[in-house]
């Protein structure tokens, strides 16, 4: 028997956690002499004042989106993904090689390429720790966090033996030709009469992850495929005695987690900077777990976190400029969230759910 | 290679295998007890950071190591708070930490002293000196034994031989003592340990602190010991390799010991690339060495060359009833 009602459930538990994130965030700023009300003023006129603030802030929303949607499907099969970071760094990898190796004649068929590239490159890199935990059942947070480093060594190695042009001192790959950039939202809202900042980086990559997030919902509550992830998820003794294979699960769930990681390069490497340097992922991997966990592993949800984090992310950034607050303020923001709608969850729920049984009974 | 060489690449093994020796038996303590922690690597970034920012306003370091330790075992209550009384997911609470610890920081240190997210250099009796041992200096001049003695052995912080004096300690403990046993048991059968009349919460919160105290220490070796100072992210991966020497060691002391050394000895073949080329006749990049833990654990955790089983209960919150 569910002792909260639906809505509780999906609405009234992350909203209290993110107050109460909120309200530490807070208490961290006035300790460090600011005031938390200007902050969060700024933040506000800084993301969303403009619509250079806004390309920002949705800019990182679709990094965000990706890595949230690829941490979901993973923990909708009962699987912890924290690789998130290293496909999405190999993802860059795939689609700089598409983009500098194939002579695309039009961006459309380039982003095409691109993203199966990055797909496939990511998934590749999940690929291995699936493996390893349904075959010979290591653990797989554990596989995924050491190949995090493995991927940062070898596109490290990659980019400064391999990639570097000649004659170039930072290690990065080319510039990828012009056939290949992407119409920014300035390019796409122009026609239809919106002025929007040309400047941002925010391009045609957001609705490329707006439509993943449609197809992760399909695919997860509209398909088998769908079903027997998500049963797995909920018991995998009861899955196993309904015919659902778990190695079949356990590999398909980190492909698709590893394919919606890879693709995120999509839109930081082929949309923004237009060639791959090393840290092109900026710990987006990482800001996927607090995403999903803040979005309940709903694809819905999943967008709301991401461009709420977007907006963090652009707003420290405006915070870092103007006051003397650092950036990092943004990752105790991130660790908070994922500490009180993660780790702390049942501190939040098990007093609201005393309190849904108190109120229960006296109706009754 | 020559002899003296050799030495070098050993003396800067230890001191490198030191801080992962540390953070590994805080793991194997709370791991035994069946507490996952991927979060020793936030907790030694804090202990690195208040350790030398109390060392740096005091000028005593061993005020700082008592502040980093104290940072350290903060993290660690919150950690067991999370894990063991509200029974939430233990790797999404060490996810946390890391990125609490990782932001707290840099924005404590901007705060403090606004020099870009690092600590004043610290000098003299804010930081660990070498200790040189009796007759080094007067042994030095005996063949082969003399500068082992004196260049390998002697001349290390405090800190130094207080991890190496930890791993006897630890099997001591947990093979030898009461509270071992019951340590143990706790990370393999809670419910046994239970019915016996023993609390599975303060065994385990008992387990977390402990952790708490070794990273503290450990990240007071990084910022007083091996560097003068805090820098920004200066933990750099060490939690995590410890955490990959652990699943090496298979959660034993003693392995723990072997598989710190030989991480530590890849670390310090990274900043020799000379010494590689001349005994391998051939250049390797110095990134691919560093992933080295990294895959040769996953190989582990792989089960090709012996398999690393975890503590049973590890990751399992503890539920009297159901």
């Amino acid at each position: 028997m569910d002792v909260m009602p639906k809505w509780a459930e999906v609405a009234l538990v992350p909203l209290i956690s993110l107050i109460l994130a909120a309200v530490l965030s807070a208490l961290v700023i006035l300790a460090i002499g600011e005031d938390p009300l200007e902050a969060v003023n700024l933040m506000v006129t800084g993301a969303l004042g403009s619509t250079y603030g806004w390309g920002y802030t949705l800019y990182y929303a679709t990094n965000f989106l990706f890595t949230g949607l690829a941490v979901s499907v993973a923990f909708h099969a009962g699987l912890f993904n924290i690789g998130g970071e290293g496909q999405a760094m190999l993802g860059g990898l795939g689609v700089a090689l598409a983009c500098l190796l194939i002579p695309w004649p039009h961006w459309s068929l380039a982003l095409l390429g691109a993203s199966l590239a990055g797909a496939l490159f990511g998934a590749a890199w999940a690929a291995i720790p699936a493996f390893l935990q349904a075959k010979r059942g290591s653990h797989i947070v554990i596989t995924t966090i050491m190949f995090n480093f493995i991927g940062a060594a070898v596109l490290n190695y990659v980019l400064v033996n391999l990639m570097r042009p000649a004659g170039q001192m930072d290690p990065a790959t080319a510039r990828f030709p012009d056939t290949t950039n992407l119409p920014t939202l300035h390019d796409i809202l122009a026609p239809l009469g919106i002025a929007f900042s040309k400047s941002a980086p925010a391009n045609v990559t957001f609705l490329i992850a707006l439509l993943a997030c449609v197809l992760v919902w399909f695919l997860l509550w509209r398909t088998w495929l769908g079903y027997e992830i998500r049963s797995y998820g909920k018991s995998e003794p009861a899955a196993r005695y309904g015919g659902i294979s778990p190695v079949a699960i356990t590999m398909i769930a980190m492909l698709i987690s590893g394919g919606l990681a890879g693709l995120m390069a999509i839109n930081n490497v082929m949309g923004e900077a237009e060639r791959l340097v090393l840290n092109a992922v900026e710990g987006a991997g990482f800001i996927g777990i607090a995403v999903a966990l803040m979005g309940r592993s709903h694809p819905f949800g999943v967008l709301l976190a991401a461009i709420l984090f977007g907006f963090l992310y652009q707003g420290g950034a405006e915070l870092a400029l103007w006051t003397s607050i650092p950036r990092e303020l943004i990752v105790v923001i991130q660790a908070l969230v994922i500490l009180f709608t993660g780790a702390l969850d049942n501190m939040v729920r098990m007093p609201l759910e005393r309190l849904f049984l108190m109120l229960r009974r006296s109706r009754a | 290679m020559d002899f003296l060489t050799l030495i070098q690449l050993l003396d800067s093994t230890v001191r490198l295998a030191t801080p992962l020796l540390l953070a590994c038996l805080a793991g194997l303590f709370s791991e035994r007890a069946g507490i996952f922690d991927i979060g020793l690597e936030g907790k030694m970034l804090a202990a690195a950071f208040f350790s030398a920012a109390i060392a740096a306003l005091t000028g005593s370091v061993w005020v700082g190591l008592a502040a980093g330790i104290a940072a350290s075992m903060v993290f660690s209550l919150l950690h067991g708070l999370a894990s063991i009384t509200f029974r939430g997911n233990q790797l999404i609470s060490g996810v946390a930490i890391n990125f609490l610890a990782a932001g707290l920081t840099v924005l404590i240190a901007q705060d403090w002293f606004s020099q870009g997210g690092r600590t004043p250099s610290l000098m003299g009796g804010a930081r660990f000196g070498p200790i040189t041992l009796p007759f080094a200096d007067a042994l030095s001049g005996v063949p082969v034994l003399g500068p082992i003695y004196a260049e390998l052995i002697s001349g290390h912080s405090i800190l130094v031989y207080l991890a190496f004096a930890c791993v006897p300690l630890t099997w001591w403990v947990l093979f030898r003592t009461r509270f071992g046993l019951r340590l143990r048991a706790v990370g393999e059968n809670p419910a046994a340990v239970d019915t016996a009349g023993v609390s599975v919460v303060g065994l385990r919160y008992a387990a977390v602190l402990i952790c708490g105290v070794l990273c503290g220490i450990a990240g007071a070796y990084l910022s007083t010991a091996l560097q003068a100072g805090f820098v920004k992210d200066m933990s750099a991966g060490r939690g995590f390799i410890a955490l990959a020497a652990l699943i090496f060691a298979k959660w034993r002391p003693w392995y723990a010991l072997y598989a710190t050394l030989l991480f530590g000895l890849f670390g310090a073949l990274e900043t020799r690339p000379d010494v590689i080329e001349a005994l391998l006749g051939l250049k390797i990049q110095g990134a691919l060495l560093g992933a080295l833990p990294y895959v040769m654990t996953v190989i582990i955790l792989a089960g090709f060359v012996g398999k690393a089983i975890p503590p049973r209960a590890g990751g399992q919150p503890y539920v009297k009833e159901r």
